[in-house]
């Protein structure tokens, strides 16, 4: 025998189900008047420093069908390359921007769309820059486990070419799978669960 | 978390054995729903290290009282009446104070408040469903509901979900974002479910299931059951060369 360890296991994950409306966005499934606003539906206002972008696109299943009930969360830098966060120690991330946010895809349309800035650069952990990116985290009745992924954007391709996440995957015809496209003042990304164009997914 | 100096250390590796599969077929919206190609696995860089955090400012009165959250005034939900406490820690047992906390729920009958949902079972007009709130400094939460129903759904013929309340999480890094659903002591619907055996290991199973913890109930009141929650753990980092966050 030797001693333990002491490590207790993580909570393991359940589906978010269907009706994960009534948790997370309460006024969009018509529950109102318990919180004043949705969490997570405005990341900037009128101060927020940077370029102002949206990001839009649907979720597809395997069967090339649109997610109707899936929520997606984003999180990234903001455009000074800062995270509003406790852990971030390099420096103070814009105030006025939250560099969270939360959507589900629309019960009609199925389009998800966030109204958020374009990120900076964030170093990587040997201190080489890491493309602008979004953190992407999706969940969804049928999916056991939050999926995560990232946004990079297709006229960063200098930055894109040099990013040490991008750069380490193996198969390159699976890269544009992380890159949204530029559509006026949108990028779209759209993400596939499922199949050929199956995008990449993180375990980070 | 305002006393206490933030940590930077990647989070220790997720046990993908201890969770779900992507791939369950028992529980069939998972089929066309999962990747099938292997994650691509990194180190967390700074994009997963750090998170969003809230302010318990941010909670209104009734936020942790679903009995009362959606109820007209004088009024409140049907149901039994319980309690869910327990602690957010991290996987080195560390609590995690500041964590926000949401939860869902059906009814008593078994039915949520959703324009999707058509389970014949009636709606309580004082019940809303959906209730949040912030850890303490220790990790420690509390919120105050009614006991949900078993329901069925549309998976095999005759699939009954057992009583069973949703988490949302969040710690202090995106990487430890985690939604998962509590089961009750005693209940027997829990080991004939497909969302519940999508889960491979029993023990993880029993992990869910909150126990009744009669010396938590206010008497003529409420039962409470407690629900411990862990999540990720952090690696230590060297930092201006002194170790920091055990």
């Amino acid at each position: 025998m030797v001693q333990q360890l002491g490590y207790l296991k993580e909570t393991p994950s359940q589906t978010a189900g269907p009706y994960v409306h009534i948790g997370c966005t309460p006024n969009f499934c018509e529950i109102t008047g318990v919180y004043e606003n949705d969490l997570g539906i405005s990341m900037v206002n009128d101060k927020t420093l940077g370029e102002r972008i949206t990001l839009r696109g649907r979720v597809f299943d395997g069967t090339g069908t649109p997610l109707r009930d899936a929520l997606l969360e984003i999180w990234q830098a903001d455009s000074k390359g800062l995270y509003n966060s406790p852990s971030e120690l390099r420096g103070t991330a814009d105030p006025n921007f939250t560099g969270w946010g939360r959507c589900p895809t629309d019960m009609e349309t199925a389009e998800y769309r966030f109204e958020t800035v374009k990120p900076g650069q964030v170093p990587f952990k040997d201190g080489r820059m890491m493309a602008p990116h979004v953190t992407v985290w999706i969940v969804a009745r049928g999916i056991n486990i939050g999926l995560q992924t990232r946004v990079y954007f297709d006229d960063e391709k200098e930055a894109n070419d040099k990013d040490p996440i991008l750069q380490r995957i193996e198969h390159r015809n699976r890269v544009p799978t992380l890159i949204a496209k530029r559509d006026g003042s949108s990028y779209v990304f759209d993400i596939y669960l499922q199949g050929d164009k199956e995008t990449i997914f993180f375990d980070v | 978390m305002s006393n206490r100096k933030p940590e930077t250390g990647a989070f220790f590796q997720r046990d993908r054995q201890w969770h779900p599969p992507a791939y369950t077929p028992e529980y069939k919206t998972s089929v066309v729903r999962s990747p099938q190609r292997a994650l691509i696995s990194f180190d967390n860089t700074l994009s997963e290290i750090t998170g969003p955090v809230f302010g318990h400012s941010m909670l209104g009165e009734l936020d942790a009282d679903l009995i009362y959250n959606y109820a007209k005034p004088g009024e409140s939900a049907i149901g039994q009446r319980i309690i869910v406490r327990g602690r957010v820690v991290d996987e080195r047992g560390k609590g995690v104070a500041g964590a926000l906390l949401e939860f869902w729920q059906a009814n008593a009958g078994g039915r949520y408040r959703h324009k999707r949902e058509g389970y014949l079972a009636a709606l309580d007009p004082n019940f809303g469903g959906c209730g949040r709130t912030i850890t303490d400094d220790d990790g420690y939460y509390r919120f105050r509901t009614v006991k949900p129903g078993a329901y069925p759904w549309p998976n095999g013929v005759n699939d009954w979900r057992p009583a069973h309340i949703h988490f949302s999480v969040f710690g202090h890094g995106f990487a430890q974002r985690l939604i998962t659903q509590m089961y009750f002591e005693g209940d027997p619907m829990i080991w004939n479910c497909p969302i519940v055996k999508s889960i491979p290991d029993k023990a993880a199973i029993e992990q869910l299931i909150a126990a009744l913890d009669m010396n938590n109930t206010i008497p003529m009141d409420a039962r409470a059951y407690k629900f411990d929650i862990v999540l990720r753990g952090r690696r230590s980092t060297l930092f201006e060369n002194r170790m920091e966050g055990n």
